[in-house]
């Protein structure tokens, strides 16, 4: 009898269980029930606006993506996240736009998963900000039935869309704009105006929980983030107590979606851990300082794509210190 | 002097040492012929003795040292050397061995030698008792035992550490060793402690072999001092580095050995070779091998005639299961891949894991996503992810100032790897450009 063929391939011969498709997919799990809050306070229409965005993704992965690429569930989380960050009204041929340039120029165009720079939803989602400055600030009210439209969803690409849905102005500009403050506690449920997905603050904290449990995204960006934010605005409340208090920082706007699903994202957040708690207080400072005295009531967007650009020059600085050696890498004595 | 503080990093793959750990150790039968490479150790390969046709009994020299880093070859069994030629290795190459013909009706019983009483003995004696016997590290990478007893007199050594760690997943040759031969360990223990004159040694066993522990405690005798440490189970904390840092706290400077720190590391399996060689006067012609894994029918904890075929010791396990993929000399972590039955066990062939194709099965390979989940498994802390996107575009120049030197290849940043990137594979290789670069320049 003759031997049997081995196989030749080099050690490690086992290999951990976790694979790259699976984390991607569960991001995308831990999703599912802010979708189904969305839906819940925003109706047919977050749905729509959603699938929208991930229709445009998804798309544009399938066609101009390596083969097979889509498997690995990134552009799914791309286009469920801009979904998210966008307002229920939305006409859905601009999420789907959105989706697709988030994916082709955000990703694809550095040559695909792991190549990018900026995250790819938020940059879909700052070129709708360019494009429909309007229709991306126009804010429906929470409530109202299931079934009933928060904005012209099926309007026509490039025609101007009709609609009388209610809206209303978010937490965040009316605090810039008319000093009005929300309760926090609206704010921590999700009962109050904003982008699909951003408003249910106890979900996205409890699917980061998950995520941050199964090592699927590295905890201290978000940390490093919230204790920034709490500890500025708290400073500038102290001083002038006309600003926002932390909690209300917290809790509006995209700052917890921001923080627990972009910013986490490994491709354009730093590899190494000390450079996370950069990372995260540098989109913290930005945040304060953009919502504090910028011209836009919203800032988490633009502080997590500059900290984007910042990621090489961090993951440069805060190499590890190798064992044996120190710091400056020489040998220790 | 800090006992038990750790190591950062490392992974905990699953240990699988069930198949084995309570096996007891049994003695193979001599095969038919045994095959004897003279590289078998870290150094210059021994010097060949015989030629073809000559009678040798087991225990017989056919090889010599071939200076201080190197240490002879001995007979292991009583035949007839059938020739000395090229012969497949462990390491894939092909080396200069001699083959020996079995006698088959021999009682295989040495001739009587003379025991070295070692009491008496001046380090030096020791020393040469020890490196005439071949003894090397049975720990894998075989290095030459008795330069390790020899440190330069600058070297202010003060602690002897027995790495009993064994964190290979599948093996337990040091596991069963320590379990059913405690004293010959902390007799081997003791000539070590008295050649090196240190007054210290500790003996680093991670928790997974309770037994092992409480065999050692249980043995350990009156006018010694010896500490059994249970160690926290985690790879690679049998790498001489980890575990001197897991024990003293110290850090070896990158680069330097051990010693620089006061430190001797020397694997449990090979502690209690020294001790047989002045128990038995015999010197190391056999050792332990665990031969394990889902593909092996029997799996066991042998004693096998050094140069035995791999052949001859799978068939005497019962032979190999039906989907068999991989036959690895050494651990599943570091291990290396054989392709041909035909190939001898040596001196540092710590177990034969033999895998089939439910832990050989890939998931396919993602692009890198920067997950960090490398930096946090490297035991050196070492950068994984810029060192493999380096290699993937052959910058190995660069590799070398990113650190490459003080990658020891454990695979840990490759278990981890969610990506199933080869990172490990792609720093072998890394290495390998670097030395030719360097040759080339030379």
């Amino acid at each position: 009898m003759s031997d049997p063929h081995f196989e030749l391939t080099a050690s490690p011969h086992l290999k951990g269980g976790d694979t790259t498709r699976r984390i991607m997919w569960s991001v995308v799990g831990s999703l599912v029930p802010i979708v189904a809050a969305a839906a819940y306070f925003f109706g047919v229409s977050a749905l729509l606006v959603i699938a929208a965005a991930t229709v445009g993704a998804v798309l544009t992965e399938r066609v101009f993506g390596s083969a097979g690429s889509l498997g690995d569930g990134s552009a799914a989380i791309t286009g469920v996240l801009l979904g998210l960050c966008l307002p229920a009204g939305m006409p859905m041929w601009m999420a789907f736009l959105g989706g697709a340039f988030g994916i082709g120029f955000g990703k694809l165009i550095f040559g695909g998963l792991g190549q990018n720079v900026f995250n790819p939803a938020l940059l879909g989602r700052a070129f709708l900000q360019a494009a429909f400055p309007t229709a991306i600030t126009t804010w429906p009210a929470v409530g109202g039935s299931f079934t009933e439209l928060r904005g012209d969803n099926f309007a026509l690409p490039l025609m101007r869309s009709a609609s009388d849905a209610v809206t209303e102005a978010t937490p965040l500009g009316l605090m810039k704009f008319e000093a009005t403050s929300t309760p926090v506690g609206d704010l921590f449920m999700g009962n109050t105006a904003g982008s699909v997905g951003e408003t249910a603050a106890l979900l996205i904290l409890l699917g980061g929980g998950y995520l941050a449990i199964k090592q699927y995204l590295d905890w201290r960006i978000p940390v490093a983030i919230f204790v920034t934010v709490t500890g500025l605005s708290g400073i500038l409340a102290a001083i002038d107590p006309s600003y926002p208090g932390p909690l209300f920082m917290l809790f509006s706007g995209g700052l917890m979606l921001g923080a627990i699903y972009m910013a986490t994202d490994p491709v354009t957040s730093p590899v190494t851990r000390r450079g996370a708690w950069v990372f995260g207080a540098g989109i913290g400072a930005l945040v304060v300082v953009i919502r504090v005295w910028g011209g836009l009531p919203e800032g988490v967007m633009y502080a997590i794509l500059l900290m984007n650009a910042m990621v090489p020059f961090i993951n440069q600085a805060t190499q590890p210190r190798v064992f044996g050696k120190s710091g400056d890498g020489m040998v220790a004595a | 002097m800090i006992l038990r503080s750790g190591f950062r990093h490392g992974v905990h793959p699953a240990d699988s040492k069930h198949l084995t750990e309570h096996v007891p150790i049994r003695r193979m039968g001599f095969p038919a012929e045994v095959v004897l490479p003279l590289r078998q150790h870290a150094g210059k390969p021994a010097r060949l003795l015989v030629a073809r046709g000559d009678k040798v009994e087991r225990g017989d020299k056919i090889a010599a040292a071939d200076g201080f880093v190197s240490a002879p070859v001995h007979a292991s069994a009583t035949g007839t050397v059938a020739g000395v030629e090229l012969w497949p290795h462990p390491d894939g190459s092909m080396a200069e061995v001699v083959r020996i013909t079995v006698e088959r009706y021999s009682p295989q019983i040495p001739r009587p030698r003379l025991v070295p009483r070692w009491e008496g003995l001046s380090p030096q004696q020791v020393v040469g008792a020890v490196q005439d016997a071949g003894v090397v590290g049975l720990g894998g990478a075989a290095f030459p035992t008795h330069v390790k007893l020899s440190p330069p007199p600058e070297a202010d050594v003060e602690l002897l550490i027995v790495n009993g760690a064994e964190c290979e997943p599948y093996l337990t040759t040091d596991h069963r060793t320590m379990t059913e031969y405690p004293e010959r360990v902390h007799f081997g223990t003791r000539i070590m402690m008295q050649c090196l004159g240190v007054d210290r040694a500790v003996i680093g066993v991670e928790k997974n072999k309770p037994d092992a522990i409480d065999a050692l405690t249980e043995t350990i005798p009156d006018d010694l001092d010896v500490t059994v440490l249970p160690l926290t189970v985690k790879y690679p904390q049998g790498a001489e580095k980890m575990l001197i840092k897991a024990i003293t706290g110290r850090e070896v400077p990158s680069g330097k050995l051990p010693m620089h720190v006061g430190v001797i590391v020397q694997n449990a399996g090979s502690v209690a070779t020294i001790a047989e060689v002045f128990e038995t006067g015999l010197p190391l012609v056999e050792r332990i091998v665990t031969v394990t894994g889902p593909g092996v029918k029997r799996p066991s904890n042998l004693i096998v005639p050094v140069g035995s075929k791999l052949r001859d010791v799978l068939d005497f396990c019962g032979g190999l299961a039906e989907d068999v993929t991989e036959v690895l000399f050494g651990g599943p972590m570091m291990g290396a891949p054989q392709t041909d039955l035909e190939v001898p066990i040596i001196k540092g062939t710590t177990g034969v894991v033999v895998l089939t194709r439910a832990e050989t099965e890939r998931h396919p390979t993602y692009p890198c996503i920067h997950c960090g989940r490398c930096l946090d498994a490297c035991p050196v802390f070492l950068n994984p992810q810029l060192l493999g996107s380096l290699a993937q575009v052959g910058r190995y120049e660069e590799m070398e100032a990113t650190h490459l030197a003080d990658c020891m290849l454990c695979g840990a940043c490759s278990y981890v790897c969610p990506s199933n990137i080869p990172l490990s594979q792609m720093f072998a290789l890394g290495k390998a450009a670097l030395r030719k670069i360097a040759t080339q320049a030379a």
